[in-house]
């Protein structure tokens, strides 16, 4: 196995206009993992996408995909990445076996039994003209297309958005199986917090142009945690507490978002003297709320790769 | 084999403790026996649409408490019945059961003697079908 990351970027930044649309970003995506690039609309997912593809120049820092700078990244390089974006180049007047027979002619290492597998997955026709298709058929298609070359990542923009539940599940399936190969690594950007529950081992959280999380998601989960702290009447004010996130006080209970919960978190919440203090796991999507919501602090960064602030 | 594993997103329990933890419920059960196989990791992970590191992990944390044991060549199968879960554990899953019962009981007005012979009773029942063993070990 090899040990490189298939993704690292140092201070990867990228301004338009004077504005930071990516500022500073490290990120590092393990070979093999199946990674989620999380983040609210406009925070900077697409930006870095078409950075770390070449198809922007960063204003700062660098970044290195498959190895190679992503600011010179030589053909045979781009062979091995699959790109999957909703602007998928086909054309109308193609079949579906046309559009296969033609993309296969750009790469040397064209599978053709994945294409069709792929292709059939969606329940596709061959024959089937790419104009009459729905909105579905067509990602199964560009799925088909980008997945046929067998590449070695496969980066895909919100590859969900739109789709119905049914072609959603498709393509989350497709993505199931090409873990089948332990050394593919998939790169792709969701809200969809249930696909990313079902499929993806890493993730990382973008806000407003930062990263703030970079980890496996089961670290995620366990970092961030709810405590409900009751109290004889109205509960306290809340003085200073490490980590907090968000909090909701009700009748006589306090409940807290918490990240990096610890030793000194539990101090200052048991110096509120509560008569019962319990810690409640949550869901993943109220954790990513928590997380990105309004009144949490902006400090917490949580990273395998960098130092716990 | 009658038994499935069903998960869901969204849920505050993790998917991976989501599928130990049916596992777990089968075998205290009787759903799962002893030498029953269970699909691999591979299988499992295409059965449900859920990433095969999930499903690993989940097994692997079975194994460690020594529900299941790969058999070389052959797969993953139920071992002999041991303790399925740790004391602790077993309490935290146990408390908030019996909180319900005793909150439900009080807000019916039921007597604190009441309660103890409905709950005697019921523990007599339940010695008659099992025979009064205890089932661990």
């Amino acid at each position: 196995m090899n040990e490189q990351p298939v993704i690292l970027t140092r201070g990867l930044t990228r301004y338009f206009g004077g504005k930071p649309a990516v500022e500073g970003l490290n990120l590092e995506v393990p070979r093999g993992s199946v990674f989620a690039f999380l983040g609210r609309n406009g925070s900077g997912k697409t930006t870095t996408i078409r950075l770390l593809l070449g198809l922007l120049q960063p204003t700062r820092g660098e970044g290195a995909i498959l190895g190679h700078d992503i600011r010179h990244l030589p053909t045979q390089a781009r062979a091995r990445i699959g790109y999957l974006t909703e602007e998928h180049q086909l054309y109308g007047w193609m079949s579906v076996k046309e559009c296969g027979d033609f993309q296969s002619q750009f790469y040397p290492r064209w599978n053709e039994k994945i294409f069709r597998g792929v292709v059939g997955h969606f329940h596709l026709r061959m024959t089937s003209r790419v104009k009459d298709l729905s909105r579905g058929e067509r990602a199964g298609l560009s799925l088909g297309l980008t997945l046929a070359p067998e590449p070695e990542l496969l980066i895909m923009d919100d590859p969900t958005q739109g789709l119905d539940p049914v072609a959603c599940r498709s393509l989350v399936e497709s993505m199931i199986y090409l873990t089948r190969r332990s050394d593919r690594t998939i790169f792709f950007s969701s809200h969809q917090l249930a696909d990313v529950e079902r499929v993806a081992d890493y993730i990382a959280i973008l806000d407003r142009s930062v990263l703030r999380v970079c980890c496996p998601l089961e670290t995620f989960r366990k970092s961030v945690q709810q405590v409900k702290l009751r109290f004889p009447g109205p509960p306290p004010p809340l003085p200073e507490i490490p980590g907090l996130l968000q909090a909701f006080r009700s009748e006589g209970e306090l409940r807290l978002t918490c990240v990096n919960y610890n030793g000194a978190t539990e101090q200052a919440l048991r110096a509120l003297a509560p008569v019962e203090m319990e810690r409640v796991p949550i869901s993943l999507e109220d954790a990513f709320i928590s997380y990105l919501g309004e009144r949490g602090e902006k400090s917490f960064i949580l990273s395998e790769t960098e130092a716990q602030p | 084999m009658s038994f499935s594993i069903v998960i869901s997103t969204g849920s505050r329990v993790p998917i991976y403790k989501q599928i130990s933890d049916q596992v777990r419920q089968a075998v205290v059960t009787g759903r799962l026996a002893v030498d029953d196989q269970l699909p691999s990791v591979r299988a499992l992970a295409e059965e449900l649409v859920v990433n095969p590191n999930t499903i690993a992990h989940a097994y692997a944390d079975l194994t460690r408490d020594g529900l299941i044991e790969s058999r070389a060549g052959r797969g993953v199968f139920i071992t002999r019945k041991r303790k399925v879960f740790t004391p602790e554990e077993a309490w935290r899953r146990l408390e908030p059961l019996i909180d319900a019962a005793v909150g439900e009981a009080m807000a019916l007005n039921f007597t604190h003697q009441q309660l103890k012979d409905a709950f005697e009773k019921k523990l007599g029942q339940w010695k008659q079908v099992k025979g009064g063993k205890p089932d661990n070990e």
